[in-house]
Parts: structure tokens; C-alpha cells; sequence
């Protein structure tokens, strides 16, 4: 398992063939209360840089785009009725959508963990 | 500083740097014949102000208006008695000038107006939630359209050959730059609608059917089973209405199944204002609410529990959203809703109800007596207070011979139709309850010799 991030604030955790995508601490936090997320539909191919889903807190409406190419798996059924979750737990239970991983070279560019964590503390 | 904003040589500038060779040319998508092509007739270059204003006034004096001859036209705009308490009520200084107060600090009248609006819409259409109104009935049904391309990621939409084809026109105008396709076709002079074709037209790449209810031609079709098709192949069933008026009589169209629904709502409380501004309302399932254009007001509660309210769901909107915005309507028509508003509440629902009876009994009365004239039919089997006469001549002369008798008789679908000759012979006619027995016999007298 390797877990990358994006200069957009999202985070992707690679299994196998299958990245799981959601947005980072950081950006919940950012946002404040999130009050509505859509993700995409299961079979929906998404190019890299793609808007695959939305999320709206109290104070503003973001998208969220799809860091790699790939097709959409399914989306995280509980965030519909549940948004806050991705507040309570936005790197784990709050992801938003899990695709296949078209092109491993494209996680190339992104950003590991540290070198994340320590790129926000200049933010 | 000179009051003076524009020299010969500033406009030559301007014009230069566009690329136009004369102000004129900016007006070229004007018909020639539409333009005026030298001073207007009769008016000096030069005169005072107390001149013109009497010039003017006699020359509007030519025009033939709706409360002074017997009026018979529809076709998306109604005239309806409006009691004088709505105009006085919504000339209030606080409703008047109050344009864009959304702040609910300081704006608790007009949220709560809107409030309102939406729930005797909302209650008026057979839908969960209303927005705050739309500019008017035809960009209303614009919007539904884009709204069921955002949630079925289809951009085919059916449109029943029963729709204002003013109507059409706009959404044909927008599709041309959303890339939607419209599939149109023309109404038939016959008491069936186009249900069969529509549902025989749905399959998985349809976003929406669009149905107007009742149509251009005044018929009314069941929409459950267009709805049943819609919804088994994915696609959203758009109900249309011009005419609210009918709904106090006829079931909603929510009620038959309806995802959206818009409409036109100058019927009630507005005038006929030579055609706007009016208000467009827009209906819709709370579990698109989110795919909504348009503003829309929510109850909630202060911090001390008392009933309040805001603009609510706003993430959708312009302010917020920017370019992924659903629409980029805001506070548009908010008197005209506030007029739709107070004339619904002093009808109440029994009211309505009442209203719609004496607008239908008076139509199938003048129906009856204009279809007994030799040579004319009645189209519908089933109408409001409006429906369509097959005329045994076309029916556009027809309308100009009536108002040179001093009747304004219905709409000729030759002007809604230009150029279709199937159509040319049917007569729209409107009755609602400002029709009195005087106007019916002078247009029964005026169509009789007429087509004799």
C-alpha cells in the first residue's frame, strides 16, 4: 500500500490496482463543516485532471479532481447521507471514490506523505 | 463636464475598433421590416415635452386594448382579474424598492414572502420544493432542461409537439450553445396529443420528455404513462404549465409523476403587460433539489429558537459557485411573485378552486356555441379555458377581420405557425372569467359572419 497526495489537497491510497481517493486533513479542515458530497457513478472513465466529484461545506463548493486516469470502481455510498464524515475521518472512512489505476506513471508526479505534510505547513 | 457623453468622433472610434462600419449594422438581425426607417410619423424632430406627450398619447390611443374590447387571446398569457388590494399591497415602499435584501439580519419580510411563494407554488404543482421564481415560463423550461442533462448526464431531450412553440424557440436559442439536442416536432390539428410518439420516442440516451399541460392547443393528456416510460429508461418527465389557473381544477402535474415542473405565472396576479415582465416558476423531487437553479428560501430558526428565514442550499448559485453555477438566475422576478403570492392568498385554496370552475364552465359554454356555427369544429376533447377551432378559412385573416369588428378573438395558430398549412385553419380562444355574456355574443356574431 502507498499513499500519494496532490497540490489539489486530495490524497490516493494504492492497493493493488485500485486507488482509493479522498481530501486531505488539511483541506476538510479548510473547508469547515461539509455539508454535501457527490461522488461519481460506478463505470464512469475519468482522464487525469477530470472534476470527478464535488464537495460543499457551509463557506464554500470545491471540486474534486481525479489525480490519475482510470475508471470509477464505485463511489463512497455513505457520504450521502452522512457528509460529516469526511470531516470526521477524511483520510480513512471519508473517502469519496475508488478507480482503477490506468497508468502507474502517472503517480510519479505526486507527493508522498512527509513531503505533503511538511508543503502544508508553508501554506 | 459636458452632460454630453458621446461626440461623432467617439462613436466613429467605437465602431472602428469593433469593426462595424455604422451603428445600424449592429442591428442587422432586425428584419428590415421590423426597423423603423425615418422619423416617426406625424412627431416633429423638435417639440416641447407637453407636445410629444400628446402626440404619443394619441398615437397609443391606436392601440386595441385587452380590457376595453371583448378579448379572447392566450396562448401563455392570461388575463385573469386581478383585485386591485395586490397592486396597492405590492407597491409598498418595503416590497418596491427592496431589491436584493438577502440578508436575514435585515430582510425577514421578503425571505419570508419567498418562503411563501415557493410553498403555494410548490403545493400548486404537486412538488416538494419550489425556488424563489424564474424570469419567466419559457426560460423556466430552459432550465429544466439543463437541470435533467446535470443529473442524467444525457443531453437528448424530447420536447411533445404541444409546447408554446415560443417556448421551443428559447430553448432552441440556448441549446445552441449547451450542444443539448431537441427533438421537435409540429401539433396536429386532432383531440389527440403526442403521448404515443413521445413514449415511443424514449430510450437510454433521453435526458427528459417536456410536456406542456395543458398544451398549446388546450389539450390535456394523462401524464402518468409518460412519466411510467420516462422514468424506465432513466430519463426525467418536464411538465410545462402556461396556465396555473387550470391546476385549481385539474390534478397536478407532480401528482402524476413529474420530476420538474415549470411554469408560467402571470396567470395569477400579474397583468398582461404586453408580455413581461412576468414569473417563471420551477418545481421539482427534494432529491434533485441540489441540481436546482435559482434561489431558494428556507425556514430555520435564530439563536433564541424563533422562526426565521434564509437563503438556503446557496452552493448552487453564482455568488458562490461561479461558472459551475447551476443557473445564472438570481433575484429576477421577485415583485411579480410577490404579486403571484398575495393573489394566491386571498384566493386561498377555495378560491382557486372556484376561480378554475367559473373559467372552465364559461370556456365549454362559449365552446358549445362557437362550435355550433356551420363550418366550425372543436378540436379538443378535453380543454381548461382555452381550445383550439378548426376554421373552415385560415384562421389568421379570420382574426384581423375580428378585430376590425372590434373583437380581439383568439390566437390563430398561422401567427404561432407561420407557413404550416396544416395548421392554418385552427383558432386558439381563450375564456376566463372576465368574459362577459356581451363579449361572447360579439364573438360569436363577429366568427359567424366571418366564415360564412
Amino acid at each position: 500500500m502507498s499513499l500519494y497526495f496532490t497540490g489539489e489537497h486530495e490524497w490516493i491510497r494504492v492497493e493493488g490496482d485500485v486507488a482509493t481517493i479522498g481530501i486531505s486533513d488539511h483541506a476538510q479542515q479548510a473547508l469547515g463543516d461539509i455539508v454535501f458530497a457527490e461522488v461519481p457513478e460506478q463505470g464512469r472513465s475519468v482522464n487525469k485532471g477530470d472534476e470527478a466529484a464535488v464537495v460543499e461545506s457551509v463557506k464554500a463548493a470545491s471540486d474534486v479532481y481525479a489525480p490519475i486516469a482510470g475508471e470509477v470502481i464505485e463511489g463512497n455510498p455513505a457520504l450521502a447521507d452522512d457528509p460529516a464524515l469526511i470531516n470526521r475521518d477524511p483520510e480513512g472512512e471519508g473517502w469519496f471514490f475508488k478507480m482503477t489505476l490506468a497508468d502507474a506513471s502517472e503517480l510519479d508526479g505526486l507527493m508522498n506523505e512527509s513531503a505533503y505534510r511538511e508543503w502544508v505547513k508553508t501554506l | 463636464m459636458r452632460y454630453l457623453p458621446l461626440s461623432d468622433d467617439d462613436r466613429s472610434a467605437m465602431l472602428a475598433r469593433i469593426g462595424a462600419g455604422s451603428v445600424d449594422e449592429l442591428f442587422r438581425d432586425v428584419p428590415a421590416e421590423a426597423r423603423l426607417s425615418g422619423p416617426i410619423e406625424g412627431l416633429p424632430l423638435h417639440a416641447s415635452e407637453m407636445a410629444v406627450e400628446r402626440q404619443l398619447a394619441a398615437m397609443a390611443r391606436k392601440n386595441m386594448v385587452a380590457g376595453e374590447v371583448p378579448f379572447f387571446l392566450g396562448c401563455g398569457a392570461y388575463r385573469h382579474h386581478v383585485p386591485a388590494s395586490v397592486d396597492h399591497l405590492i407597491q409598498r415602499g418595503e416590497f418596491l424598492t427592496a431589491y436584493t435584501p438577502y440578508q436575514p439580519e435585515i430582510a425577514q419580510g421578503t425571505l419570508q414572502v419567498l418562503f411563501e411563494f415557493q410553498t403555494q407554488v410548490a403545493r400548486l404543482l404537486g412538488c416538494e420544493v419550489a425556488n424563489a421564481s424564474m424570469y419567466d415560463g419559457s426560460t423556466a423550461c430552459w432550465e429544466a432542461i439543463g437541470m435533467a442533462r446535470r443529473i442524467t448526464r444525457r443531453k437528448r431531450a424530447i420536447i411533445s409537439s404541444g409546447l408554446h412553440p415560443h417556448y421551443v424557440a428559447v430553448c432552441r436559442t440556448m441549446a445552441k450553445f449547451t450542444g443539448d439536442t431537441l427533438d421537435l416536432a409540429l401539433p396536429e390539428l386532432a383531440a389527440a396529443t403526442d403521448a404515443e410518439r413521445l413514449i415511443a420516442s424514449i430510450d437510454k440516451e433521453v435526458s427528459c420528455v417536456v410536456v406542456q399541460y395543458p398544451d398549446i392547443l388546450g389539450r390535456i393528456a394523462d401524464l402518468a404513462p409518460i412519466a411510467e416510460a420516462a422514468h424506465a429508461h432513466g430519463a426525467l418527465l418536464v411538465a410545462v404549465v402556461t396556465e396555473p389557473v387550470a391546476l385549481g381544477l385539474i390534478k397536478s402535474p407532480g401528482e402524476m409523476g413529474a420530476d420538474i415542473v415549470v411554469g408560467e405565472g402571470q396567470s395569477i396576479g400579474v397583468g398582461l403587460q404586453f408580455g413581461g415582465p412576468y414569473v417563471g416558476l420551477f418545481a421539482c423531487r427534494e432529491k434533485h433539489v441540489r441540481q436546482m437553479p435559482g434561489r431558494l428560501a428556507g425556514e430555520t430558526v435564530d439563536a433564541e429558537g424563533k422562526r426565521g428565514f434564509v437563503l438556503t442550499l446557496s452552493t448552487r448559485e453564482q455568488h458562490i459557485r461561479r461558472e459551475k453555477a447551476t443557473s445564472n438566475i438570481c433575484t429576477n422576478s421577485g415583485l411579480c411573485a410577490l404579486a403571484f403570492s398575495i393573489h394566491m392568498t386571498l384566493l386561498g385554496e377555495k378560491g382557486l378552486r372556484r376561480l378554475a370552475e367559473i373559467n372552465h364552465a364559461r370556456a365549454v359554454e362559449v365552446a358549445e356555441r362557437l362550435a355550433a356555427i356551420p363550418g366550425v369544429e372543436l378540436v379538443n376533447e378535453s380543454f381548461f379555458n382555452e381550445f383550439t377551432l378548426k376554421l373552415p378559412i385560415e384562421a389568421r385573416p379570420a382574426v384581423h377581420a375580428m378585430v376590425e369588428k372590434r373583437v380581439l378573438g383568439g390566437v390563430s395558430l398561422g401567427r404561432l405557425y407561420p407557413g404550416e398549412a396544416a395548421l392554418a385553419n385552427g383558432l386558439v380562444i381563450a375564456v376566463t372569467e372576465t368574459v362577459s355574456n356581451a363579449d361572447v355574443d360579439a364573438l360569436e356574431a363577429a366568427l359567424r359572419e366571418i366564415v360564412r
